[in-house]
């Protein structure tokens, strides 16, 4: 049996003590189970003595077997853990689609400010007009450079804000008689939340194919569109790195067949500033502000995902929502006989706001316009330096945000798009995305974003030529074994689906296993 | 702009190896009619200092919890964390991380996932749990999905003591369902949902404790439920409760949705919050979110990795079981630190001391004539009756700094029978001052109104 | 007894007026490690081309279609807690389901071992 620095057991599984594992200053971690116990606590309370419980009979009678941690040892416990991470503090995050920029601590600092941290969602409204104002002056940005008509900012991540821009297109024309729109065109190369908002909303998808050039063909649009089309759902910038070059004609084809414009509003970054969406004809649109306007990814979350909406949809906003009264702001959350009434209780992502708004007036709209040319720029220049060893599927157009690269340079090496990634990790990168947009094969996407600098992408194109160079020399060997140098090796994705452990059980409780 | 590396001179060089002559070539795909063919009058960027100048004047604008007594609940409390939690979450290797899909180099988000999983499947006495969700809201409209998948029947009723915007919530999800069944309001805490249940009913929805703060009996429900075949699915807004309840899963509950503010997360005028969601075994194919697992490496060490991700939107596109994308990550880790640090003995503590503060306040009202409490059980927060309108009286006490809880008429308008309700939360903040301050406050109140 | 394929790379093995459907070994080596098989309820009725299966690989989930129109009479339900015999035997342990063919003469439109060989060139 192993053993971990505190001298108790660790759990199954655990060989944390062979020399491939851990290293001196990222030392493996046990689970915090396997350090703590239920005795251990690291807050002090009073203990209290209730003598008329009003519990009505329902304590609990079992134990939670909970384990806890004094201060110190969790103190330890999660920066080890931590420190098995990268993250964009610590390196370059190229990860195409998902917009990895760096967080101003700035916005953490004003985020932590008790009139917005401290402050209730039912506490009367007349005691946070300042929340108020700043949800007006968020909307007031993103109206702005939307050029659009009217801001839900309530849902909680971007599919959550693709689900409400949606139900808002359905809520128009069912008012509109028009229930028997069923169908929404979602193009290939679509995100996957496109597809499975749509269907959750009772819709049949219908692909639109690409052209050659990895843009979508407005007469493809036209011959897909029909009166029961209700709505196209195009990301633009697309999921190839591309501007539609004919999306004021493809918004008119939709408006033309009576269906509405979604866009998606992923690679916002591109644009922002420089191009705005309602002078493309969109009718919906969701902001991640965890992308564009830099509010941390947390490693998965939170998000928040406003829908900015064109003039036909401003009706079909869900509540809550802000406006001027007598007496000052008024939050609006209730609106009788509503065709849409709410998608989350209270008023959404009240810490992002105060993030997104933070990085806003740093940037101002001039510094907005600069960061998105900024991100254009590095792309391009990205491309630009690895073209002639990577192969570019869609070389017709400058790219816009991200340089998208498809695996044939790789073609007989023997090394696969995820070998490749692989082995960016042993160099100090975090991988692309990869096999992603599915309509190149062996997709790699490159999202730079304007954070890094010019000796930075330079050092990322060095690498990636050097292993480009590799592989075609026929060093398979040190791409399929990779990585090598990080906390852990390639893990075994197959035996975690196959037989899912999801929780820690403690050893005793284990079942014998069979030999 | 100090968050944008590259000098004049540099953007020159870059733009000399691409071979674009200026940055306005690589917008040349875009309709010349749409290219920076605007003013935004947008202002200009600022110093460091100006901005939080700016955001500094608008926080002073609100009243703030901490600036006086404070009992407003209603699926958000303000609960003490500690200063290590936010410490470790704004640590960068945390903080500015995203979506453990290597997970050679996200080991820590990884097992920390795994460590969350675990910890929501003991307090909520389930078998697993997921990787969280946004929000308790929209977990609970994700649940009944989900049972309506399970069970391939269509009738979802909601108890009365559902809080109201989880109900408009699942109200949206489900749009034009004519097999939703949203019982009215019951704030004395009426058994209203046994008797909704017959053999088409995928899931009864029953929240513990209740909008109004009575506990529900969740065996009865389970058993009703699983007596023709439907699932119970169990809704807690305020997750210490657990420190003193049985667990759902103790009690026949089949999917179980929390919202975990309570633990870790600031109260932030509603969000980000965290959705915590837990089921059983053979129910995992169907539970909407990210999920983490144990395996091991190519050299036999352990490690986590997200997996059975084919349930998800990237993978299945239409099929998905929904079309979720982020959890909500960075308040699953606050939670997780906030609930280690606690461990059983004091999560057990935390919860008594708020039942303990509960039963003062509740003997307090109970001296201000004219009051009535409507609780017979209660944890933490309880609902009372006043002899007057009690939106007004709410406003009247904020201004006096009094912070006195939430009047229902705020979530249900349209309904004249709760209009002189209000609904009130004690924590462990709580101290026997603000509880007298509040029992003066509202009698004085209440006399000024009946003058 | 004759085995048919499908241009979606399902087998059909034909035993009087039964078939025993499952994935041809090109089309499991391209899905890599099965984790996961979800199957038919028997008894259900299915047309040619309607979805009866659904394999899923750690990074990818496939429908497996009706070959022919018929009704579900067994599945194998090794193939739960077993679902890497899909890899390891896919013509025989790793059978997927038994279906009682409607119209045997929809037999004759599906490809032969030749003619399944050529797509897989």
């Amino acid at each position: 049996m192993s053993m971990n620095t505190q001298g108790r057991p660790t759990g199954t599984g655990t060989s944390g003590s062979t020399a491939a594992s851990g290293s001196a200053l990222i030392p493996d971690e046990p689970l915090l189970f396997e350090i703590g116990d239920t005795e251990h606590s690291g807050v002090d309370l009073p203990e209290v003595t209730i003598d008329d419980s009003f519990l009505g009979g329902f304590e609990r009678k079992t134990k939670l077997d909970l384990a806890g941690l004094t201060e110190p040892e969790a103190m330890r416990h999660y920066v080890r853990l931590s420190r098995m991470n990268h993250s964009i503090d610590s390196g370059m995050y190229p990860l195409g689609s998902c917009t990895m920029k760096h967080n101003p601590r700035l916005n953490e600092k004003m985020a932590r400010l008790p009139g917005f941290s401290d402050i209730h969602p039912l506490q009367p409204v007349s005691t946070v007009q300042g929340a108020l104002e700043l949800m007006n002056q968020l909307s007031h940005w993103l109206l702005t450079l939307t050029n659009t008509a009217a801001v839900a900012l309530s849902p909680k991540a971007g599919a959550h804000g693709e689900l409400l821009g949606m139900m808002a297109i359905k809520a128009a024309q069912d008012a509109a008689g028009q229930a028997h729109r069923t169908v929404v065109l979602v193009p290939e190369s679509a995100h996957g939340t496109n597809p499975a908002t749509a269907a959750f909303l009772g819709y049949t998808v219908k692909p639109v194919p690409a052209k050659a050039d990895g843009t979508v063909d407005v007469e493809a649009v036209k011959a897909a569109l029909s009166p029961e089309v209700a709505a196209i759902m195009l990301t633009n910038p697309n999921t190839c790195g591309l501007f539609e070059p004919q999306v004021i004609e493809i918004a008119q084809a939709v408006h033309d067949a009576g269906a509405f414009f979604y866009c998606d509003g992923a690679n916002f970054n591109a644009i922002m500033g420089v191009v705005r969406p309602g002078d493309l004809g969109i009718d919906a649109m969701h902001i991640n502000l965890h992308k564009t306007f830099s509010t941390p990814h947390g490693g998965g979350g939170p998000g928040a995902g406003p829908v900015v909406l064109s003039q036909a949809l401003a009706p079909f906003a869900p509540v809550p929502f802000v406006r001027k009264g007598e007496k000052g702001l008024e939050l609006v959350e209730h609106v009788e006989e509503h065709a849409l009434c709410r998608v989350t209780a209270f008023h959404g992502q009240m810490g992002m706001y105060v993030r997104a708004l933070t990085y806003m007036l740093s940037h101002g709209g001039d510094g907005l316009a600069q960061a998105a040319q900024d991100a254009v720029l590095n792309a391009n220049y990205i491309k630009a330096r690895l073209q002639h060893i990577f192969s570019v599927p869609f070389p017709n157009y400058p790219t816009m945000h991200e340089a998208l690269f498809d695996d044939s340079f790789l073609k007989d090496t023997g090394v696969t798009t995820l070998d490749f990634a692989k082995a960016m990790i042993d160099e100090g990168f975090h991988p692309m995305t990869m096999y992603f947009p599915l309509v190149v094969h062996g997709a790699m996407l490159v999202e730079p974003t304007e954070s890094e600098s010019k000796q930075t992408l330079d050092r990322f194109c060095d690498v990636m030529a050097e292993l480009a160079t590799d592989a075609k020399a026929g060093n398979a060997a040190r791409f399929t074994a990779a990585p090598v140098k990080a906390p852990r090796r390639r893990l075994d994705e197959t035996r975690a689906a196959r037989q899912p452990v999801l929780k820690w059980e403690k050893p005793a409780d284990l079942p014998q296993a069979a030999e | 702009m100090r968050y944008l590396p590259h000098s004049a001179s540099e953007r020159a060089e870059m733009l000399g190896v691409i071979g674009a002559a200026d940055v306005d070539a690589l917008f040349s795909a875009v309709p010349k009619s749409a290219l920076k063919s605007f003013d935004l009058g947008l202002p200009a960027h600022q110093p460091e200092f100006l901005v939080e100048t700016h955001m500094r004047a608008l926080a002073a604008k609100n009243h703030a919890a901490g600036d006086g007594p404070f009992f407003v609940g209603a699926g958000a409390y303000r609960h003490h964390v500690p200063a290590t939690v936010d410490h470790l979450i704004q640590r960068s290797e945390w903080l500015t991380a995203y979506t453990p899909y290597q997970p050679e180099i996200s080991q820590g988000t990884l097992q920390m996932l795994f460590e969350f999983q675990t910890q929501v499947a003991k307090i909520t006495g389930m078998d697993v749990a997921n990787a969280s969700l946004y929000d308790g809201s929209t977990g609970t409209a994700e649940a009944v999905l989900m049972a309506k998948r399970l069970t391939k029947k269509n009738k979802i009723v909601l108890s009365g003591g559902l809080h109201p915007h989880y109900r408009d919530v699942v109200k949206a999800y489900l749009k034009d369902d004519p097999d939703l069944v949203c019982l009215s309001p019951s704030p004395e805490g009426q058994g209203d949902i046994l008797s909704q249940i017959d053999g088409n009913t995928a899931a009864i929805v029953v929240q513990t404790p209740d909008f109004y703060g009575h506990l529900r009996d969740l065996k009865a429900a389970a058993d009703a439920a699983h007596a023709h075949g439907a699932l119970l699915i169990v809704v807690i807004t305020e997750v210490v409760s657990l420190g003193l309840l049985e667990a759902p899963g103790a009690l026949g509950a089949d999917i179980v949705v929390c919202e975990g503010q309570s633990i870790g997360n600031a109260l932030n005028f509603g969000g980000p919050y965290l959705g915590l969601m837990a089921t059983r075994k053979e129910f995992i194919r169907q539970m909407p979110g990210r999920l983490c697992g144990e395996t091991v490496d190519a050299d036999g060490n352990r490690g986590f990795v997200l997996t059975l991700s084919t349930r998800e939107q990237h993978i299945r596109r239409e099929k998905a079981t929904s079309n979720i994308c982020t959890n909500s990550g960075l308040c699953a880790l606050a939670f997780s630190i906030h609930m280690s640090l606690l461990g059983e003995a004091g999560f057990t503590r935390l919860a008594r001391l708020n039942h303990h503060n509960a039963v003062k306040l509740a003997r307090m009202l109970g001296t201000v004539p004219g009051v009535e409490l409507l609780n017979k059980s209660f944890f933490n927060e309880m609902t009372i009756r006043l002899p007057v309108p009690a939106a007004p009286v709410v406003e009247m006490l904020a201004q006096a700094g009094v912070l006195a809880g939430v009047p229902v008429s705020r979530l249900e308008p349209y309904n004249p029978n709760v209009e002189n309700l209000i609904v009130l939360a004690a924590t462990e903040l709580t101290t026997h001052a603000d509880i007298e301050m509040l029992a003066e406050c509202l009698h004085a109140a209440i006399e000024e109104d009946a003058q | 007894m004759t085995t048919k394929f499908t241009p979606d790379h399902e087998y059909i093995r034909v035993e009087g007026s039964t078939g025993i459907v499952g994935i041809t070994p090109y089309a499991q080596e391209q899905l890599g490690d099965i984790v996961f098989v979800e199957l038919p309820a028997v008894g259900k009725a299915l047309k040619k081309g309607e979805e009866a299966a659904v394999v899923e690989s750690v990074k990818a989930a496939s429908e497996i279609y009706a070959p022919v129109t018929g009704t579900i009479v067994e599945v194998n339900g090794m193939l739960t807690n077993e679902p890497g015999l899909v890899n390891t035997d896919p013509e025989n342990a790793g059978w997927m389901f038994k279906i009682e063919i409607a119209d045997t003469s929809e037999i004759d439109t599906l490809l032969d071992a030749d003619g399944y060989a050529e797509l897989t060139l």
